[in-house]
């Protein structure tokens, strides 16, 4: 039981709390402020593995960006409290038996993996290891990934300038 | 206390230097608001904050009580939680950015640890600082939703909106001097700009290297002035169309957390401006022999200082200003010739040059409040998407293209 161990725990059981909540609470921003937790649990996660760069961008990215625009959306949609529906038949007959087999799946591959797989290279990734990676082997497709991204861009545009 | 200092090096010391700087920096904020109301006052021809102590120096003391002492009111609709959790996330993100930034360049000793003038120094210190400014648009946005009222609500979403639009160009206009510096820690850009151009002109990256960031820096405070949601883009808080915007339904001391939260980002981002663009804590005079003397200016500067309170002091009005001034005075002529002291003296160049700098720009925001009038919500926009982002952009390109001709 090292520092870092309790650590991991800690912020472990914050990120999967916040994921409950983000199902449980019943008001669109409550569910966003609880994905907010998550996000920023998991950039604490990066952090204890050593990789500050992705620590940053996961929390610049996500928690600033991404699910400010969530936030933005839910206001000026002015969402109010949503209403259970209890499980609707599709919930219960197809719902709850994928939802075990997947997690039984999930709980099978991490219990394999923790046997298989060893500790995680310890250590930082120096921001310009990785931009080098990012820059000379992959930079086809992280070209390609911003050439999506601004497709996607466009089509909001386009979807947004329609004529009424 | 040194034996626990040595088992926890970097609990205990990291502890000392926080609270040491959350009390400086609490003192500094409080009288920031009667810096701000003294200078607005004198360029609106007024005397401003007078009665409560001498010149008004007691100001935010009474302020603060005033602050403690208001019932703290909320909101029949209020979404009691995020109405709570608002405030404190804008005021503890404020603060914890500050923990990011150095104050100068050697060392101090406590309980026998040598450690950095800085509360964190971390590798990756700008980003973080940004990945904080980027979460501190949630303080605002859910103060607006929660007051559940619509001035609030309208005051939230205008700058969230703003915060997100100003916060590309902010970032981008910083690009600039990552490229001539090389490196994302903070100490590392400031060393960088070590030097002087044709033996006078500091290298600083506003004037010198391949390409002067001149126009990183214009869009940089621009944006950051916006960020901040400062005059004169401070349309979150329009008084003639939003009351007073995202913190209307707020009192008492969870307004105040507002408020202290605001100048402690007005700091971060002073400090930011002089460590990327201004050369942080490096004196604007060569270090050579012929300029030694501008080692003694700290010194003159808080003697001077000193002595002109002192004989402004004993001529002052009241008989409690005619003694509370000239003790003042005499302090700072102490800290003067403590100052003059040669130890004292090198140690202090760096927090000397480096706070003067935060100062001046302190002094810009509010001279910009004083004098701009508030910019319309569209005109604010297209600044921001228009004008700032692209020249930004330019920027990036420009500098890329010096960088890589550089022999």
């Amino acid at each position: 039981m090292n520092a870092a161990f309790i650590m991991f725990m800690a912020l472990a059981v914050l990120a999967v709390a916040g994921a409950i909540n983000l199902i449980a609470q019943r008001h669109p921003i409550h569910s966003a402020l609880s994905l907010i937790v998550v996000m920023v649990a998991l950039a604490g996660e990066y952090l204890l593995l050593g990789a500050e760069f992705i620590a940053a961008v996961q929390i610049i990215v996500y928690a600033g960006a991404i699910m400010v625009l969530f936030v933005f959306v839910i206001m000026l949609l002015n969402a109010g409290v949503e209403e259970r529906t209890n499980l609707s038949h599709i919930a219960r007959f197809l719902g709850l038996p994928v939802a075990a087999v997947l997690l039984a799946e999930l709980a099978w591959a991490v219990r394999r993996g923790s046997e298989a797989a060893g500790v995680v290279p310890a250590g930082a990734v120096s921001t310009r290891d990785l931009s080098t990676l990012l820059f000379h082997e992959y930079a086809f497709p992280f070209e390609l990934t911003s050439v999506l991204i601004l497709v996607a861009i466009m089509g909001a545009i386009a979807l947004a300038k329609r004529e009424p | 206390m040194n034996a626990i200092a040595a088992a926890h090096p970097l609990l205990v010391v990291s502890l000392i230097k926080i609270v040491v700087l959350l009390f400086l920096l609490m003192t500094m904020l409080a009288y920031l608001t009667w810096f701000e109301r003294k200078v607005i006052a004198h360029i609106q021809s007024r005397w401003g904050p007078y009665r409560v102590g001498p010149h008004g120096l007691l100001q935010p003391l009474a302020d603060g009580l005033k602050f403690l002492f208001k019932e703290d009111i909320a909101p029949a609709g209020a979404d009691k939680l995020v109405f709570f959790m608002a405030p404190l996330l804008t005021l503890s993100l404020a603060i914890t950015s500050i923990a990011l930034i150095p104050f100068g360049p050697s060392d101090i000793t406590i309980f026998g640890q040598h450690t950095p003038l800085q509360v964190a120094n971390i590798s990756l210190g700008l980003l973080f600082l940004f990945a904080i400014t980027s979460v501190g648009v949630y303080g605002v946005t859910l103060a607006g939703w929660s007051s559940n009222s619509k001035y609030p609500l309208l005051g939230g979403l205008r700058s969230s909106a703003q915060m997100i639009s100003y916060e590309l160009a902010l970032t981008l206009s910083v690009v600039g001097v990552l490229l001539l510096s090389g490196s994302l820690n903070l100490r590392e850009i400031i060393t960088s700009q070590q030097g002087t151009a044709w033996g006078f002109l500091p290298r600083w990256n506003l004037i010198a290297g391949p390409m002067p960031q001149v126009l990183g820096f214009l869009c940089f405070f621009t944006a950051s002035i916006a960020e901040t949601n400062r005059a004169p883009f401070d349309l979150a808080e329009a008084e003639g169309e939003l009351g007073a915007g995202f913190h209307t339904e707020y009192s008492s001391f969870k307004f105040a957390m507002f408020f202290i939260g605001e100048y402690a980002s007005m700091v971060t981002v002073s400090c930011l401006a002089t460590i990327l663009f201004f050369g942080g804590w490096l004196s604007p005079f060569p270090a050579t022999a012929a300029w030694g003397w501008t080692f003694y200016i700290p010194a003159v500067g808080f003697a001077v200082l000193g002595i002109y309170l002192v004989a402004d002091g004993i001529r002052y009005q009241t008989m409690f200003g005619r003694i509370v001034l000239p003790v003042v005075g005499l302090a700072l002529l102490g800290l003067g010739v403590l100052l003059s002291r040669p130890g004292v003296l090198v140690f202090a160049q760096g927090p000397f040059w480096f706070l003067l700098k935060m100062l001046a720009f302190l002094f810009i925001y509010v001279w910009a409040r004083g004098t701009l009038p508030r910019y319309r919500y569209d005109q604010l926009m297209g600044i921001g998407w228009k004008l700032l982002f692209p020249l930004a952009l330019a920027n990036v390109v420009l500098t890329s293209l010096a960088v890589a001709m550089r022999p």
